[in-house]
């Protein structure tokens, strides 16, 4: 190689190392930007209002009084009901196609439940409008209410249009998130594991509780605060179904609102300063709860499934 | 505890197991039939070729919103996918383990669990509110923040599956490190990025909250990227909270392109992915 090409060879090799290590640093960047960028934003609101926007409970935009608790009170009830019904089923899930199904079944099983994360967001909420509520409040929840009426969580007219219908919605939101890490972490268990617990004679489900579940508990906590954080921060599904009413009732039929879709909703009507920098203080709480979450999440899914216990990294 | 009990309750988990599976697909299947029933009784040509018609009027079309979304994400892929894959090229070829790579790879993942709402609003108060409008180029830039770490996580797990020894074949040979990414590695990988690319594009052409206010939506034509524009998903939005029973209809239609157009790109890309793995 003469001199001259090697020059520009390694002017080329130089270029492109740096172009690639600008766009890596980008993406650092690009995250504490939008985290700036919304604290910056907020602050007339964070200043005015200080703790109290947490746990104030008028929302009322014409006074200029914020408080976010209603949201957040929606927001919590409805992910926390979508996990009380994702959980089981999405690890069912995974348990079935990693440990049960045979290779082709799996195939099919694992694309359809993909698709299932695939579906759009807004599509999810159309079908709630015109399917999911009516059949909740025809049959469901005047069901739920004769038979276990008795429990404040049942209580009321209904309405359809609330927070079941929004926790349900999430629920099948959340739970190909939930399956996905689940099956992953479960897939990395050492296959030795596995085998031992059946050449002493244990069943498939005693080898699932014994030898598969345990190894796979932290990675499967991950993918359940995954879910959690994708279920606290969807927003078209549950704009359109929960009914929309800053209120904070104990009954699960009643209309209520959530972080997400106050945004969503009213982001665009925000003609003032502070009404919207409150809104975008309701999203910095949302970046800051799904940061953090989605950082415990990764450690505890990195831990399993990439982590030092010999033999498990798939690289 | 006594054998027979023990696969009695065997069996009885495993069909614990695969009924939560069954129970799973249900909901897939009923939005699945309900947009396939709702959506081709609604949809025709017209569909395709006009725009809305005024509220409460029967026909008309949505053909601005899908050229919209088709507008916002290719605007996106331009931005997110280079950024995506170079990214990815440093995390695998020159740098794998220092502590920069493992922070970009955290954020990487952690990125990809921001809501997207956020993405909207942090385009709202540093674009949209700096240029004093709504535009295509400020929705295409929230997909774009969306896309990135899809992306980035897709083409890094296909160059980690290029063999090492090609990489090596390489460097004996004496090939510059430039060279050997760009024409023996990339190449190699080239389906598996695509394949990825795909998803990703499928991923955003769905997404409605960061284009609610980037993009807008917009009943007619837009003329410029700076101004606002449709989108599919923000019209089937429009549509589904509206009083109006023809436009129920043109949203049921509306969903049944869309995932469609999401359906088949997923199964293209899963399809070429399997076809080279085998």
């Amino acid at each position: 190689m003469s001199k001259k090409t090697k020059l520009t060879a390694s002017i080329g090799d130089q270029t492109l190392r740096s172009l690639t290590l600008l766009m890596a640093i980008s993406v650092l960047v690009l995250m504490a930007w939008m985290g700036w960028q919304m604290y910056y934003s907020a602050l007339p609101s964070i200043q005015k209002f200080g703790f109290s926007f947490i746990t104030g409970r008028v929302w009322d935009p014409v006074k200029e009084q914020f408080g976010a608790l209603p949201f957040i009170y929606g927001t919590l009830v409805t992910s926390l009901l979508a996990l009380l019904i994702a959980t089981p089923i999405g690890l069912g899930v995974a348990i079935f196609l990693n440990e049960m199904a045979a290779s082709k079944v799996r195939m099919v099983v694992a694309f359809l439940v993909e698709m299932l994360a695939a579906i759009p967001s807004v599509v999810y909420g159309l079908w709630g409008i015109f399917v999911l509520a009516p059949w909740l409040r025809e049959t469901v929840e005047p069901g739920l209410a004769k038979w276990f009426g008795f429990i404040p969580l049942f209580q009321g007219t209904p309405a359809g249009f609330g927070m079941l219908a929004g926790g349900l919605i999430l629920a099948v939101m959340i739970l190909p998130t939930i399956a996905a890490i689940s099956g992953e972490v479960m897939a990395a268990v050492p296959n030795e594991q596995r085998e031992a617990a059946l050449a002493l004679g244990a069943t498939k489900w005693e080898m699932i509780r014994l030898a598969v579940l345990p190894y796979a508990k932290s990675g499967i906590l991950g993918g359940i605060m995954l879910g959690l954080g994708r279920a606290l921060g969807e927003t078209m599904a549950v704009t359109m179904l929960i009914g929309n009413r800053p209120d904070i009732l104990p009954s699960l039929f009643a209309p209520a609102y959530s972080m997400a879709a106050v945004i969503a909703n009213e982001f665009t009507e925000a003609t003032n300063t502070l009404y919207l920098s409150a809104l975008v203080e309701i999203g910095l709480i949302l970046f800051g709860i799904t940061l953090i979450l989605n950082c415990f999440a990764r450690i505890l899914v990195w831990s399993v499934a990439r982590g030092p216990k010999g033999g498990t990294s798939n690289e | 505890m006594n054998d027979r009990l023990r696969k009695y309750r065997n069996l009885a988990m495993m069909s614990i197991f695969t009924l939560a599976t069954l129970a799973a697909l249900v909901p897939l299947f009923g939005v699945l039939g309900y947009v396939v029933k709702n959506g081709f009784s609604a949809l025709n040509l017209e569909f395709f070729i006009h725009l809305p018609k005024a509220m409460g009027l029967s026909g008309g079309g949505m053909a601005n919103a899908i050229v919209g979304t088709l507008i916002m994400v290719l605007i996106a892929s331009i931005i997110g996918i280079p950024i995506g894959i170079l990214t990815a090229i440093y995390l695998t070829e020159y740098d794998r383990n220092s502590w920069l790579s493992v922070a970009v790879r955290f954020a990487t993942d952690v990125l990809t669990g921001i809501p997207s709402i956020i993405v909207g609003i942090v385009i709202y108060t540093s674009v949209v509110l700096k240029m004093g409008h709504f535009s295509a180029l400020a929705g295409g830039l929230s997909l774009a923040i969306i896309m990135i770490p899809l992306i980035i996580r897709s083409t890094e797990e296909m160059l980690k599956l290029v063999s090492q020894s090609i990489r090596e074949a390489g460097y004996a040979l004496g090939i510059s490190k430039r060279i050997i990414i760009l024409r023996i590695i990339l190449p190699t990988a080239a389906k598996g990025i695509i394949t990825g690319a795909m998803l990703a594009v499928a991923r955003v052409s769905g997404e409605t909250a960061p284009l609610l206010f980037t993009a807008l939506g917009n009943q007619y034509w837009a003329r410029s990227l700076n101004e606002p524009i449709a989108a599919l998903p923000v019209q089937i939005y429009q549509y589904a909270t509206s009083p109006y029973k023809e436009w129920h209809q043109q949203a049921w239609a509306g969903s049944l392109v869309l995932i469609s157009m999401v359906i088949i790109l997923n199964l293209i890309a899963r399809l070429a992915f399997r076809s080279r793995s085998n």
